[in-house]
């Protein structure tokens, strides 16, 4: 079992170095010439050339590659021009409001889908599986930007049962219960489309496996239908399930550039959506590195729970 | 195309009761619906040049912020004072040119993409798809928020960013399909007949390929869709004055405390929207996926449905059997064809004797013996007729609760395959333990113990050490021991085997059949076992039934019905068996097909297959003829002593 997590683990370094290559790559394509980007069109051709060099964009591009993944090891991404601090520090501290929000928001919806799934499975055509069929549909065809506006709208403004935005108060906030507090129609929000496509996949799921042959046992046996259900059927259902959990986390993290915009949650993707208008490069370079990075150490992480469940995949 | 013209004259349309897919369509209300509304959102935006609306940019600051309903403004004004009706559908207008391009390009590029990796194969292959799965490594709005900041805001941009990003989806899938196609008869016909591999995959791969891509299709546009909406509602999109639903949103965002009308609008045109869009795609895909097509992913409740007329319920037979079925009849509902797979059975069983069925797949004789219990899945199955008595208990009239506990107790079932059967995730020793503490008030050391006096009964090497495996380390005969251990577990007075050697090597097979007749000798315990071998029923049963079509055709004691078979189809199933010895011996396959028990003949059911039939065997309903005690035959023209068929 160790042997199996180092092996994912290592034929994750080079998904990790491809990464870096497409995000190095994605930025080096940039049209148009950085220094004079950066010094105006107003700039004399020897302080663009000076400046050129200063950058090393007179370098090869592998040699530059090489300097940045250098810079890389060392924790160095370079500096936000427009926040003037290091992007790793601002990238760090933003990743870190992403996560509890996102973390949150794939808890539940993880839990909600497999429950919802799972009702559907076993009352299929019943009016509890219609409903659930109908929730589903109309949660995956909403836009979450516009549901948040719309919680927002409702229980923000209306019924004042939450705060409007942000992660804490601004005056005696700062505990869990006010993150919490805050963090409810933000994580709501984001979970609806996950929930969906995994309650979705559940019902497939477990419709699937109540019709294997080792469900027939378990009925000879004389287990009973709970046991069957939740014991039997559920625990292969679950196997073809988590991979997909570690999908939907790529889309949770995604999602989180809208809601963090709408609920000005202070995470990685309102930063980037406000770096790529200011065109600041390096911190969108830095966010895109980092999040992607997390997405692949999770995906990681669902193999390794699915080997765990299924012995045969040791 | 090939494929279809040489299998066509094959299958004299079998599916002519199947609908078309257009009827299927709109049989399906929601898909319909779905469908209606899309068109109805799409007819408004193409009109919109034609339709009386005001100019979606025209100003007019006096006129800012009306509210829904105003005198010349259905849909009121926003902070500008610009008509919200008109900007709404040359919005839509915008957004679904945006995501219908978005689409195209991403189907287009993609499936090109997996054409070509599936169809070459080796290095190209290998190429494309690890930048296929470089590409997917990224969280999908994140990578096409990358693409935006380095092509800058823009709604061609945006559109771009998300074509882009959809691509692997259909690359993937095609590929897989490609794959699949390329190593098929059709495609070596293609190739042999000269024509070029681009031939080959445009004329003769892309048709087949093209319901996938369509399936794919109308599951992403709808995605599409929402992804442009929200890159333009992040202000990374369409930039004023032009519009589209998305940027609408954004703008009305700004205001949405004061005039949240602003915002809600677009936002609901956007779900009416995608909404629409995916009620008509998964109408698209239930239809054209084969799998949900067959209604093959239908839950099986846990017991056969009984649907008996009650005022005709058979009694037992008077003998002093364990088990003793009457009349039993079971039946699958497939759309509107009824499958009669067992029409009326009788057996009985007594305590500690062997009662093996015989017969062709197809027959009913697993049918017949899932039915005792109720283990024949619901839907499709039912069981239409008949009664099981268990003692004396009509099994089909017992409570669910019942049947649970005599499943596993006191009648036990093992199963063909032991790798399908047993569940692969748990270890051996938790579902033979399991097996126990369902039944008996065992737990901790006492059920480990049982487990493990249970696994060395069947003669399984190191039982401790066993417990611990999964059922994919243990050999096909281990595997079945393990299933016939768990059998045991609780003492059952009945055992029903469904073919439990056939899926075994014949050394095994004569193994595992040797522990099963010396451990029922032992325990005194009554079997049923199903099986299509002559061979093995000669080794372990003292008495036969052998089955056609649903019915019991011959029955009597092994010896006899061996020596003496008076069926001729009976006669012709042991001419199956070959003989160890006799080499010069011929073995004979029973020339046709059986029956499709959806549409049974009149009369014998075997006439058609029969060389003795005459006219009268194709007649009437043709009774079970019981001669001497427990032997019988349902044939008008028996065969005599010694007489072949």
């Amino acid at each position: 079992m160790a042997g199996y997590i180092a092996k994912r683990l290592l034929a994750a370094i080079p998904v990790l170095f491809g990464l870096t290559i497409i995000v190095f790559l994605i930025m080096a394509m940039i049209p148009g010439d950085p220094a004079t980007a950066i010094l105006g069109s107003y700039a004399t051709p020897e302080n663009v050339a000076k400046l050129n060099k200063d950058l090393g964009l007179d370098k090869t591009l592998v040699e530059q590659y090489l300097i940045w993944i250098g810079n890389l090891f060392e924790g160095d991404l370079g500096r936000s021009y427009t926040l003037n601090r290091p992007v790793l520090d601002e990238v760090l501290e933003r990743f870190s409001a992403t996560l509890i929000l996102a973390g949150t928001a794939l808890v539940l919806c993880s839990i909600l889908g497999l429950i919802a799934g799972i009702i559907s499975a076993v009352r299929q055509y019943g009016w509890a599986d219609k409903a659930i069929t109908l929730l589903v549909l109309i949660g995956i065809s909403t836009p979450s930007f516009w549901l948040g506006l719309l919680l927002i709208l409702v229980f923000a403004v209306n019924l004042k049962l939450f705060p409007v935005s942000g992660m804490y108060a601004i005056y005696g906030g700062g505990d869990l219960p006010d993150l919490l507090h805050h963090l409810a129609l933000p994580a709501f929000t984001l979970s609806v489309v996950a929930t969906g496509v995994i309650a979705r996949l559940t019902r497939t799921a477990m419709l699937e496996v109540l019709r294997q042959d080792y469900i027939r046992t378990a009925r000879a046996k004389g287990l009973s239908e709970r046991k069957v259900i939740y014991k039997h059927a559920f625990k292969s259902a679950l196997v073809s399930i988590i991979p997909v959990i570690g999908i939907q986390a790529g889309f949770v993290i995604g999602g989180a550039v809208y809601i963090e915009t709408v609920f000005q949650w202070p995470g990685i993707g309102s930063m980037l959506v406000k770096a790529i208008s200011t065109r600041d490069l390096l911190l969108v370079q830095g966010g895109v590195l980092v999040v992607a990075a997390a997405y692949v150490l999770f995906n990681l992480l669902a193999d390794v729970v699915q080997t765990l469940l299924d012995p045969r995949l040791r | 195309m090939a494929e279809t013209t040489l299998s066509a004259p094959a299958k004299p349309a079998p599916n002519s009761n199947r609908p078309g897919t257009a009827a299927l369509l709109l049989n399906n209300t929601l898909a319909t619906s779905g469908l209606a509304v899309l068109l109805a959102i799409c007819l408004i935006a193409l009109a919109a040049p034609i339709l009386p609306l005001p100019d979606p940019d025209v100003t007019a600051p006096a006129n800012r912020l009306l509210p829904v309903f105003s005198e010349g403004h259905l849909l009121g004004t926003d902070h500008l004072g610009r008509d919200l009706l008109s900007r709404l559908i040359w919005g839509t207008r915008v957004s679904l040119a945006v995501g219908l391009s978005a689409t195209a390009i991403a189907a287009f590029f993609g499936s090109l993409l997996g054409l070509v990796a599936g169809y070459a194969g080796g290095r190209t292959d290998a190429v494309i798809m690890r930048g296929i799965d470089m590409v997917m490594a990224f969280p999908y709005i994140l990578l096409a928020l990358a693409i935006v900041a380095v092509l800058g805001p823009g709604l061609l941009n945006a559109l771009y960013a998300i074509a882009l990003v959809n691509i692997p989806f259909f690359a993937r899938n095609i590929r897989g399909i490609t794959l699949g196609l390329s190593r098929r008869e059709f495609v070596d016909a293609a190739r042999l007949s000269g024509k070029s591999p681009v031939q080959i995959l445009f004329l003769e791969i892309l048709p087949n390929v093209l319901p996938v891509i369509v399936i794919t299709m109308s599951t992403t546009i709808g995605w599409m869709i929402l992804e442009t909406a929200g890159l333009s509602f992040l202000g990374l999109g369409a930039q004023p004055p032009q519009a589209d639903l998305g940027s609408m949103l954004g703008e009305g965002r700004k205001i949405l405390f004061t005039a949240p009308h602003v915002s809600i609008i677009p936002g609901l045109m956007i779900f009416a929207l995608v909404m629409s869009i995916n009620l008509f795609g998964d109408g698209v895909r239930d239809i054209l996926d084969p799998r949900l097509r067959a209604g093959s992913l239908t839950r099986p409740v846990s017991r056969t449905a009984v649907e008996r007329d009650c005022t005709s319920v058979p009694q037992p037979s008077s003998e002093d059997g364990v088990l003793d079925v009457r009349g039993m009849r079971t039946e699958f509902q497939i759309g509107s064809s009824v499958y009669k797979a067992v029409g009326g059975v009788d057996l009985h069983l007594k305590q500690g004797e062997c009662l093996g069925i015989v017969g062709e797949s197809g027959s009913g004789k697993s049918v017949t013996a899932m039915s005792i219990m109720g283990l024949v899945p619901t839907p499709p199955g039912r069981i239409s007729g008949g009664a099981a008595y268990l003692e004396g208990e009509d099994l089909f009239a017992a409570s669910n609760r019942r049947i649970k506990d005599l499943r596993g107790g006191t009648v036990a079932y093992v199963f063909q395959d032991p790798l399908s059967t047993l569940h692969p995730l748990f270890t051996v020793g938790d579902q033979l333990k399991e097996a126990i503490s369902t039944h008996q008030p065992l737990s901790g050391k006492a059920l480990t113990d049982k487990a493990v006096e249970l696994l060395t009964l069947v003669r399984i090497p190191n039982a401790k050490e066993r417990l611990s495996a999964y059922p994919h380390e243990l050999s096909g005969g281990m595997r079945q021991r393990v299933c016939i251990a768990m059998a045991l577990a609780n003492d059952a007075k009945v055992l029903i085997a469904d073919e439990p050697t056939t899926a075994l090597d014949v050394t095994v097979q004569s193994q595992v059949l040797t522990l099963m007749n010396g451990l029922r000798r032992e325990k005194n315990t009554a079997v049923l076992f199903i099986t299509h071998d002559f061979g093995v029923v000669s080794a372990l049963c003292d008495r036969v039934a052998v089955m056609y079509a649903g019915k019991i055709v011959e029955t009597g004691t092994t010896e006899d019905v061996l020596s003496n078979p008076r069926h001729p189809y009976t006669a012709k199933l042991i001419d199956c068996v070959p003989v160890l010895g006799q080499p010069e011996r011929r073995v004979d396959a029973i020339e046709g097909r059986p029956p499709v028990v959806n549409n049974l003949p009149d009369g014998c059911a075997f006439a058609a297959r029969c060389p003795r039939a005459r006219a009268a065997c194709r007649r009437g309903e043709i009774e079970l003829e019981m001669t001497t005690g427990d032997s019988g035959v349902r044939c008008l023209f028996p065969l005599g002593k010694g007489e072949d068929a």
